[in-house]
């Protein structure tokens, strides 16, 4: 059986759970190898085995690590050229897609961004995809070279299937091409102890209705254990970081509950959530077009009802 | 400094938007500027202001798409270089940016070529690293802050586990995201001075591009189906009279959330 590379998505070895989910597609495809660049390669390489890689292409080296994105593709296009695999996976955050991006010029291969799932087709590996605001499905597959594939998050439940990942140390020389944009700073996140966004199961955002205050909409995240969102207008107005915005040009997300609190709904941020499994709604407005989407709606002020709510779900613990 | 701006002209994203019947996005309805693009070039025109030199906006799309180039004439933007050419509809992201590099090429390749963060139609992001990769030139992508000085530019990257600086040679090619800055609305005196502002149209044949490497049948990717999703019913809407809190906790109890 091909190959299918994995690019692995980490942090100092720390596996991200869409590693997990892409060697669960990969699986589908063909035989799942994990590339894996940086630090702590011997700390990942157990998960790894556990979600079936058969490899690990390692490559820990300032010259890949401390400038953005060109030497990834390099490495990752080395590897291909060498042992041609069925496919190459890659998490679809900014950095995957232009690593896939650039990966796609150099091997002369097609891209496909954003799958939100991959499985083998008659004529290859064929793709899923949401476009235009999750208003249509459309599926889709690379005719020429080696089909490069960004994928989204949640976009399968990780499956464990033993094998060795046995890791192969790789060592190559990058060019000084390859080399053009230096990272020459790296301040780390403050870790607000809340899930990711991207791996959250229940998501609460807030938006121009907190005024500012997203207080209510924290305490409620929180007993949800949830991660906690922003709309655009939300965070165009100093009150939420951008790393937090759902949204069209922020993260596009499907948790398996999507509560949007003081969100009108634009399509702006649909474009963000309505592939939501489940989606509530609270808004002062009645007309708000957020509710055509819910599942569950409530009007009224989310200063009165998310506390209600937080409380209940508080007390359902005890 | 001389700067080019890639720019797309975009069905709009406050109206429906559909497929053709070979599956490639239906551009017969109003298009505009794609929004984002916005950014690039208030950031081209910000740049040049301070500095000097000329911002060029340049585009591939249909007849339509002189619109898009348009509006960056009208917010200052210097000239503009349309690449109008039939044999192009339908390319997928390897096509457009080899059409794309080529027309940097033929343009002289300037200090900066400055893009947009996605278009918002595709909204793929990856022309920008494309096309770094295709020029051979460094690139500095997603930029929240942009700052050139001394040959170099200078960025700020912010992604979700590190806040990154970045710092490259010119000419680089730089992506933008909405968090840079407010573009302005073109005033009274830009709208009049448009007019009189050049336009250039290329086809594939001044940019030397063979007409069977780019469009539906060069594509590297092919669409297999297209399917409208349902829209989502709408459940139920409740009002607030002092309950509306204990009413969503019994909901999300009913689906087994608590």
């Amino acid at each position: 059986m091909a190959d299918v590379f994995v690019l692995v998505d980490h942090a100092n070895g720390v596996v991200r759970k869409t590693t997990a989910e892409l060697l669960t597609l990969a699986a589908r495809v063909g035989n799942p190898v994990a590339i894996f660049v940086g630090p702590g390669v011997e700390k990942a390489q157990p998960v790894l085995a556990r979600f079936g890689a058969t490899r690990v292409f390692a490559m820990d080296n300032a010259d890949v690590t401390g400038y953005l994105v060109a030497p990834q593709a390099e490495l990752l296009a080395g590897l291909v050229k060498k042992f041609r695999p069925a496919a190459v996976l890659i998490p679809a955050n900014p950095a995957g897609k232009e690593i896939a991006a650039r990966l796609a010029i150099k091997t002369d291969s097609g891209l496909i961004t954003d799958a939100v799932d991959v499985v083998a087709g008659d004529g290859g590996v064929e793709t899923t995809q949401s476009v235009f605001a999750g208003s249509y499905t459309v599926t889709a597959r690379v005719t020429k070279g080696t089909p490069i594939i960004a994928v989204k998050p949640n976009s399968a439940a990780p499956v464990e299937s033993a094998a060795a990942a046995q890791v192969v140390p790789v060592n190559l020389t990058i060019t000084e091409g390859g080399k053009g944009a230096k990272i020459t700073e790296s301040s780390p996140r403050v870790a607000s102890g809340r899930p990711e966004l991207n791996e959250a199961a229940i998501i609460v955002s807030g938006g121009r209705g907190t005024a500012g205050d997203f207080g209510a909409v924290e305490a409620f995240a929180d007993s949800l254990s949830a991660a906690v969102g922003a709309s655009r207008a939300a965070v165009d107005a100093g009150w939420y970081p951008h790393t937090a915005q759902i949204g069209q040009t922020g993260k596009q997300v499907s948790p398996q509950l999507y509560v949007a609190a003081g969100i009108s709904g634009a399509i702006q941020h649909r474009a963000g959530m309505q592939t939501s499994k489940t989606i509530v709604a609270v808004n002062k407005d009645p007309e708000a077009p957020i509710f055509e989407l819910v599942d569950f709606g409530v009007v009224g002020d989310l200063f009165s009802v998310l506390p209600q709510a937080t409380a209940q779900v508080e007390a359902s613990k005890a | 400094m001389n700067i080019v701006v890639c720019v797309k002209y975009v069905p709009d994203t406050q109206a429906d938007r559909h497929f053709e019947d070979d599956n490639t996005t239906d551009r017969t309805g109003d298009g505009l500027l794609s929004e984002l693009d916005e950014y690039a070039i208030e950031e081209a025109l910000k740049l040049v202001e301070a500095d000097s030199g000329e911002v060029t906006v340049l585009t591939i799309g249909p007849a339509g798409a002189a619109d898009a180039l348009k509006k960056a004439l009208q917010m200052g933007a210097d000239k503009g270089i349309h690449i109008n050419d039939e044999a192009i509809a339908g390319s997928d992201a390897v096509g457009t940016s080899l059409v794309l590099a080529e027309a940097i090429k033929k343009a002289g390749t300037p200090d900066l070529v400055l893009t947009g963060m996605a278009s918002t139609d595709g909204t793929m992001g990856v022309l920008p690293a494309m096309l770094a990769e295709r020029l051979g030139l460094p690139q500095v992508t997603m930029s929240a802050t942009l700052a050139v000085a001394d040959g170099a530019v200078r960025a700020r990257r912010d992604g979700d586990a590190a806040s990154e600086q970045i710092v490259a040679a010119l000419p680089a090619v730089v992506s933008v995201t909405d968090q840079i800055n407010e573009p302005r609305y073109p005033s009274f005196k830009g709208i009049m001075a448009a007019k009189k502002k050049p336009v250039e149209t290329w086809s594939l044949g001044d940019l030397g591009v063979d007409a069977g490497s780019v469009g539906l049948g060069g594509a590297y990717t092919e669409v297999l189906s297209v399917s409208k999703r349902p829209p989502r019913e709408q459940g139920e809407i409740v009002t607030d009279e002092g309950d509306g809190g204990t009413k969503l906790a019994a909901f999300l109890a009913a689906r087994k959330f608590i």
